[in-house]
């Protein structure tokens, strides 16, 4: 991890702090105040903000446009990049585009299939994959070259992320795919959100045991439920999702006017919970449009203050 | 092999326009295999075209006819002698076939009567299944003989992605992960480490995105 960047989130990493980061989707329209709006609730909670690469495949203002705000208004975006609308020439491309604003933290997704979205029609490109993708951010800033091989003017100085489902089907290779992404040179993992902390505390630990939770700064990523419902819907509909009865029960349990807050608590208690486990480096609190809620997890977590970074 | 299907009557019927003099033009390769474009189908379309036209008190003139092959000079010759009779051929055979067909009677039309759909297997009667999409570089050997860029819906290469679910893809539970079979096959083959080996990233011009592709054996040619 030597590349010099100026990303907040590496700098808040190697300190040794814990990191939190949370994200933004962008609007589906032109307007750039949702994104500053949104980005002002949250962003003296955090310590770097991702920004969603048309999550589930439904067309929104893009990615790199959105981080560009959110650079110029002094923040640290984590570029999210999906390998399912661009060819490796305009993956290159972008990543240029976000390095000449100095956006210097990318996560590397293979993106959710295009069926799900607005164009169920359209064509998806998958050129490369999101392991290769990692590979290939690696290799332009190290190498400071294209794929082609040419020399790169002012390489990218990105701080390369990855995702990680801990829950993953097929089971034996949860680990190792975790391995693989360290190994094509992920530095930061962000993982899906978590609901099942015995599952994922047997996840860390075999990554423990492979000595992966040195190798790579691990960010547990926690969704509050805002209802039963919400439970409910990300157990038997969202794919890959590992949502136990007891914390549906518990929403369920819940008179419907407290569920959000039940949720919220819910997710406090899981931080607390996990911040003691041994290879967590930092939480990933994703509020789906729920940003305001940041603030209060985060500092009701024992997060807050964010630690100071020259 | 090649597996194509129906394309609905309704579609054959409006390409076919006011022609009056038709051939409906089987193949006896892939398509018979698929019950799309043999003999047997090109009678089921022949009647139902008779019916049609008789019931439009329209005088259509539809004849039959199943080659060998329609992908080969040799047996798409053997027409040669009667098209001039019809003013329209409906080719049952694979786009391949069909395209044939046109370039050889370069002033007849030929109308495609299936839909080409992809290169796969018969699971059962009534069930093909996808297998290859003719990438032309082919790495079944690194994949435990499944194939990823055909049956992946985001043809991972390093796989699965994070949608998979009890073996399942992502896109619909009635499809199978590929990586699930191709983590399931490593493992019988005794070779799970081969798993974390990364796989480099692939070369697609040997694929239709390099263009119009060719084979040139000089060592067979004549
Ligand atoms: S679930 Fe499996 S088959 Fe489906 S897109 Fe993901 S890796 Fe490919």
């Amino acid at each position: 991890m030597k590349a010099n960047t100026s990303s907040r989130l590496k700098k808040v990493l190697s300190a040794g702090h814990l990191a939190v980061t949370s994200e933004c989707g962008p609007p589906r329209g032109s307007d750039p105040e949702v994104i500053v709006k949104k980005a002002n609730l949250i962003k003296d909670h955090v310590d770097a903000v991702n920004i969603t690469d048309n999550q589930t495949s439904v067309t929104r203002m893009c990615s790199l446009a959105a981080c560009i705000r959110l650079k110029i208004m002094g923040l640290d975006p984590v570029l999210q990049m999906v390998t399912r609308d661009r060819n490796r020439i305009a993956l290159q491309s972008d990543i240029l585009g976000a390095a000449s604003f100095d956006i210097s933290n990318v996560l590397c997704l293979s993106g959710d299939h295009q069926s799900f979205g607005d164009c169920a029609q359209g064509q998806n490109v998958h050129d490369i994959d999101s392991m290769q993708l990692i590979q290939m951010v690696r290799h332009m800033r190290d190498d400071g070259k294209f794929l082609g091989g040419d020399d790169i003017k002012r390489p990218p100085q990105m701080f390369v992320g990855a995702a990680a489902n801990p829950f993953a089907d097929p089971f034996e290779i949860r680990i190792p795919r975790l391995a693989k992404k360290i190994k094509a040179g992920a530095e930061f993992i962000q993982t899906q959100c978590i609901y099942n902390l015995d599952k994922f505390e047997a996840w860390m630990k075999l990554a423990r045991d492979r000595g992966l939770h040195e190798q790579i700064y691990i960010l547990a990523g926690m969704t509050p439920m805002k209802s039963a419902g919400m439970a409910k819907y990300m157990k038997n509909r969202v794919p890959g999702m590992d949502v136990p009865d007891a914390l549906v029960k518990r929403l369920s349990d819940t008179p419907k006017e407290k569920q959000a807050e039940e949720g919220i608590k819910i997710c406090i208690e899981d931080i607390q919970r996990l911040k003691e486990v041994d290879g967590i480096s930092g939480f990933h609190v994703m509020a789906i449009e729920w940003e305001e809620m940041v603030p209060e997890i985060v500092e009701k977590a024992g997060l807050y203050p964010r630690p100071e970074i020259k | 092999m090649i597996v194509a299907d129906k394309k609905p009557i309704e579609e054959i019927i409006e390409e076919l326009g006011t022609h009056e003099k038709i051939l409906i033009l089987g193949c006896n390769e892939c398509v018979t295999v698929c019950e799309a474009g043999g003999k047997k189908e090109v009678g089921i379309l022949a009647s139902a075209l008779r019916m049609y036209f008789l019931n439009q008190k329209r005088d259509v003139k539809i004849d039959e006819e199943t080659l060998q092959r329609q992908c080969d000079h040799e047996y798409l010759e053997e027409i040669r002698d009667r098209v001039d009779r019809y003013d329209a051929i409906v080719s049952l055979a694979c786009g391949v076939g069909v395209q044939f067909a046109a370039e050889k009677y370069f002033s007849t039309p030929v109308y495609p009567g299936v839909n080409t759909c992809f290169m796969g297997a018969t699971e059962e009667r009534g069930l093909w299944t996808e297998r290859c999409q003719g990438c032309g570089q082919c790495i079944l050997a690194r994949t435990g003989g499944i194939c990823p860029v055909s049956r992946c819906a985001k043809r991972v290469l390093n796989g699965p992605c994070g949608g998979s679910t009890d073996g399942k893809c992502e896109i619909n539970k009635e499809i199978i992960c590929a990586w699930q079979l191709i983590i399931e096959r490593l493992k019988a083959l005794d070779r799970l480490d081969d798993y974390e080996a990364l796989s480099p990233l692939k070369d697609w011009s040997t694929d239709r995105a390099g263009g119009p592709r060719k084979v040139v054996r000089e060592d067979v040619q004549p």
